[in-house]
């Protein structure tokens, strides 16, 4: 059936998409050849290959972004950030879904209200905030702060996907003896792993790319990220595209290895949470 | 177990007690803040405060027209983004929801540039409009690619615009993609059975069943596009002349570069005000359009 459907229609049409697609794809391949250039080559001869693979670029690019202090920072907020997030979310989902006092049915919707707040409406006085709590320049710092800005959501999604988790399954752990924090630890939080890994793939993307927060908290230059160390390059290297592009690269290609290595989850974590949200 | 570690209130704290805890720190009590500086003439550094009533309010409406020329700004580049984003994202979508023999890697291809942050795309494109099309515009003398992009105030609106479709567009056809793929086969039949048009089974039978996707991208193509930042920075600096400043752009400059610190919290609070009455109406206009199966 489907062989018989796909016709000289379907044929053009594809020919138009995979043009599109094309098109989609142009920036990357300016960015990625120019890279390669000399300044003299990158002006003259624009859009054309580079006429061989010169890496001194890359390697310039890697010592001004001091590109492996930035990679551990950006790997180390992202991860930790993630574990806390999923920690302190699902166990507060769990139980204001299972214990559904007057306290807690006023709590969830209290958690929820905060996911239409602007970054940009809290993040002034949250520096005065964070100076109170000492927590500027710091990665545990930071961490805290993803924490506080990302609970919300993931306790949403949490609490909408443990709705479907039948209570059966936690009444036979009681009777075997297991205590509410076993029964949650080794027989729910596994339960939850779809939505786990959703929380994952959709909060590391927000903060791994995020640049606001790590400019308001992290100041010192050993705790930039590669947003900001990308950031601080084009401020002192202004239209050295040479250098500036090669950098990008270096920027670009953990987050899209990040995606290519786990695009089934990444897609369906952004379904998952768009039909939840 | 000890009986006091099991007991409901002690529960309750492991729970729900941390999250209650940064919540707290981190969105509550820098939003309450926010609306008391707000009425304040707080500087950022003194710890002496004075109460000022509503004098940054007066002085936002009255005697700033930057805050009205970034809001006029932000408001005309949402509704840009949010209707040509959703127009190219649904259209992917509903091309790539048919058996083509690419599609699984056109997806890929379509959500790339959604993987990568603001910042980096602001720079990226930089490079883009100031480099390759003047050489693409050299190469081939069509006029499109010699005008000087980031130069002009109209250009450098449609430059912002370019860029957040090209990075918000694949992240809609996904959602757009997982609403089709509901739309029951057996309805589509009946459709074209009955002599409906392409067009027709479009508007009257996918659209009204794709409605909750439809909900969806449209705040979140709305909430990007209204707190764009990161790209105004990189890209365009707020320029020229200060024409594509965001609102989170101005709000930012008055605290943290001019340090009136209280101006800047009650235009943040305007900003949340604002942001939030209009999730509200476009979520319940959508919700109501939607039908049951």
């Amino acid at each position: 059936m489907k062989e018989r459907t796909y016709g000289m229609k379907w044929f053009s049409v594809e020919i138009v998409v995979l043009l599109l697609a094309l098109l989609f794809l142009a920036p990357f391949y300016f960015v990625l050849a120019n890279s390669f250039k000399g300044f003299a080559e990158l002006l003259s001869d624009t859009s054309g290959l580079p006429k061989s693979l010169d890496w001194s670029n890359y390697e310039r690019a890697w010592e001004v972004l001091n590109f492996p202090r930035a990679l551990r920072n950006s790997l180390l907020i992202t991860v930790f950030s993630d574990l806390c997030i999923i920690v302190v979310s699902s166990m507060a989902a769990y139980r204001l879904l299972r214990h559904p006092t007057r306290i807690n049915r006023l709590l969830f919707p209290l958690f929820v209200a905060a996911m239409v707040v602007p970054f940009q409406a809290v993040m002034i006085p949250l520096v005065k905030v964070g100076n109170w709590l000492h927590i500027l320049n710091s990665i545990p710092g930071i961490i805290l702060c993803y924490t506080g800005l990302g609970a919300s959501f993931s306790i949403f999604l949490y609490h909408g996907f443990m709705k479907s988790i039948p209570l059966e399954v936690e009444e036979a752990a009681v009777m075997d003896g297991c205590n509410p924090y076993g029964i949650f630890w080794r027989i729910v939080f596994p339960l939850l792993k779809p939505m786990t890994v959703t929380v994952i793939v959709l909060q590391s993307l927000w903060m791994w790319n995020d640049f606001l927060l790590p400019l308001l908290i992290l100041q010192k230059p050993e705790l930039q990220t590669i947003q900001l160390a990308t950031n601080s390059l084009f401020g002192q290297y202004l239209k050295q595209w040479d250098l500036a592009l090669a950098a990008l690269v270096m920027g670009i290609v953990p987050i899209l290895a990040f995606f290519l290595a786990l695009q089934k989850h990444v897609i369906q974590g952004i379904t998952a949470g768009a039909v939840k949200g | 177990m000890r009986r006091w570690l099991t007991s409901q209130t002690m529960q309750q704290s492991v729970f729900v007690g941390p999250a209650l805890l940064v919540y707290a720190a981190i969105m509550v009590l820098p939003l309450l803040l926010g609306i008391y500086y707000s009425f304040s003439d707080w500087n950022g550094v003194s710890s002496h405060i004075d109460w000022v009533g509503l004098k940054n309010y007066k002085t936002i409406f009255t005697d700033d027209p930057g805050f009205g020329r970034s809001f006029w700004f932000t408001a005309r580049f949402t509704v840009s983004v949010v209707i040509i984003s959703n127009a190219i994202g649904f259209a992917i979508a509903y091309v790539l929801s048919k058996p083509l023999k690419t599609r699984n890697m056109l997806r890929t291809v379509f959500f790339m540039p959604n993987v990568l942050g603001g910042l980096l795309l602001g720079f990226i494109w930089q490079f883009i409009f100031t480099r390759s099309f003047s050489a693409i515009g050299q190469a081939t003398d069509i006029g499109f690619f010699n005008l000087s992009w980031l130069g002009t105030e109209a250009t450098a609106f449609w430059a912002l615009v370019i860029v957040s479709v090209w990075q918000g567009a694949g992240y809609l056809m996904v959602i757009y993609i997982a609403g089709l793929t509901n739309v029951p086969s057996d309805m589509l039949e009946a459709a074209s059975i009955d002599g409906a048009t392409g067009m027709q089974t479009l508007r009257h039978i996918v659209l009204p069943l794709i409605m909750p996707a439809v909900t969806i991208c449209l705040f979140l193509s709305i909430s990007w596009a209204f707190k764009s930042f990161d790209l105004n920075f990189s890209l365009t600096q707020g320029g020229p002349y200060k024409s594509t400043e965001s609102v989170a752009m101005n709000i930012y400059y008055e605290a943290f570069k001019s340090n009136r610190y209280g101006l800047g919290t009650a235009k943040a609070v305007i900003f949340f005000v604002v942001v939030t009455v209009i999730t509200m109406i476009q979520l319940s206009m959508t919700k109501k359009k939607e039908v049951e199966m």
